[in-house]
């Protein structure tokens, strides 16, 4: 299908996004790199009256360390973000979970906080924002504000971005040294959307587990001690506290054994 | 600020297989519509229209990219290449050559795309590994072949690439 009519415009600057956004809120959109918007307006799931775009926008496309966190600008391309020399040194977990982003083809096109913006329950990037206690910048004509990944996202799809508001950035805490993070994922086919997908740290404060696609959001808990032995007990209360939901690909079931399946296998890798 | 309204006709110039080229567009035209029906190259396939089955994958500036979830407005000035661009007056190349031979398409609906980030591949690294190679035909769907041909097909050009890095080196 092809996407109904609407005005594009390529603003040159920020302001000029967010003269845009105020005016039309609602009708509008913000067009990064499509990966998801386009398809959503190939099916006519979404119908704006005005699209912006920002993906060529240079002042969004940065990528940068300052006072012990990294931005991550609105229109930085997923591709690009994994090339990047530093990637593991800042963001471990991003450097193991970026790979697991859709397709290589998707990738190329596709930024990280565009993932944000979309708030995919199984999808990789809000996951690892969320077990990172990562910050969304969210800017307006007349505001800025920073709000923590738990608040941001509300459920399927929702998030606490006002009509206004531009994702500006995403900002990660840059990590202790001896931290360690795992991440795995199970889907249909590589580069599909995850069934499940489970990220985990072990830092100085204990051991924390993120877990996708089977609660409206990717879900955290924190341990400060997980003995071993109580590993298994702790993932079967997880994987009944989230519930999970039956669809076309996985039963809630089989969604609630790959939590306790991949979710200890994660917990093993950063414990050892 | 550029601005295109609902029902204005937008001149586009890009460069697509290394010619520069104009076609007009609506500002909601997809690049993939753009490139069959405005410009005629209808080697680029379109499948699913939402980024699934790779029908449509084309490079731009380098990259394989879905040309379905692009605009065509977006394409303006930039550098293209299809699978126009492959074969040299209608020989095929090596990659196009290594598919026939391997039976590595049947309808050949999913073929140019593959193609297209198979090229890419090969350019970026001429000696992938079988895991690197199912990776990046994982964002392709092709309902007739089962992949294995057109896997065969490009570890060909690998142990090829091998053979002549090793006599290089010799
Ligand atoms: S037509 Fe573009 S991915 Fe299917
Ligand atoms: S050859 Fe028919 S879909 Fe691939």
């Amino acid at each position: 299908m092809k996407p109904a009519p609407f005005t594009y415009c390529r603003p040159d600057n920020v302001e000029q996004v967010l003269d845009l956004l105020r005016q039309h809120g609602g009708d509008s959109r913000i067009l990064a790199g499509g990966q998801t918007l386009m398809a959503m307006l190939n099916m006519r799931l979404v119908e704006p009256k005005i699209l912006v775009d920002i993906s060529m926008m240079e002042a969004l496309r940065f990528i940068r360390v300052a006072d012990n966190y990294l931005e991550i600008g609105a229109a930085v391309i997923q591709a690009d973000l994994l090339a990047w020399t530093d990637l593991e040194q800042y963001a471990p977990l991003m450097a193991k979970a970026l790979p697991w982003v859709g397709h290589a083809q998707t990738r190329n096109k596709g930024t990280v906080c565009g993932s944000i913006a979309h708030s995919d329950p199984s999808s990789e990037m809000p996951l690892c924002l969320a077990l990172l206690g990562g910050e969304i910048v969210l800017r307006s004509k007349t505001n800025r504000r920073m709000v923590k990944a738990a608040d941001f996202q509300i459920g399927t799809l929702t998030t606490a971005r006002q009509e206004d508001e531009l994702i500006e950035a995403i900002r990660i805490p840059v990590p202790a040294d001896v931290s360690k993070f795992a991440f795995q994922e199970v889907a249909i086919r590589h580069g599909d959307f995850a069934l499940v997908a489970v990220a985990a740290s072990h830092s100085p404060d204990g051991i924390r587990l993120g877990v996708g696609g089977v609660a409206d959001r990717p879900e955290v808990r924190h341990w400060e001690h997980l003995p071993e032995d109580e590993i298994d007990t702790a993932l079967n209360d997880l994987a009944h506290e989230l519930g999970g939901y039956d669809d076309i690909h996985a039963s809630a079931g089989y969604r609630r054994e790959l939590v306790r399946t991949i979710g200890k296998r994660v917990i093993l890798e950063v414990m050892a | 600020m550029i601005e295109y309204g609902a029902a204005d006709r937008v001149k586009v110039t890009l460069t697509v297989n290394n010619e520069s080229l104009t076609g007009y567009a609506s500002s909601r035209m997809l690049l993939s519509d753009f490139i069959r029906h405005e410009l005629g190259l209808t080697g680029t396939h379109v499948g699913c229209e939402h980024g699934v089955c790779g029908a449509c994958t084309i490079q731009i500036d380098g990259r394989p990219v879905r040309s379905c979830l692009m605009l065509a407005v977006q394409a303006e000035g930039r550098e293209i290449q299809t699978v126009e661009g492959l074969s040299d007056k209608g020989t095929l190349n090596r990659l196009q050559q290594a598919f026939r031979s391997h039976h590595a398409l049947q309808c050949g609906f999913c073929t140019s795309g593959i193609l297209m980030s198979m090229t890419n591949l090969l350019n970026e690294n001429p000696t992938p590994t079988d895991d690197e190679i199912t990776d990046i035909l994982s964002g392709h769907l092709c309902r007739c072949t089962g992949y294995v041909g057109i896997v065969k097909a490009v570890q060909s050009l690998v142990l090829e690439n091998i053979a002549r890095e090793n006599g290089e080196n010799a």
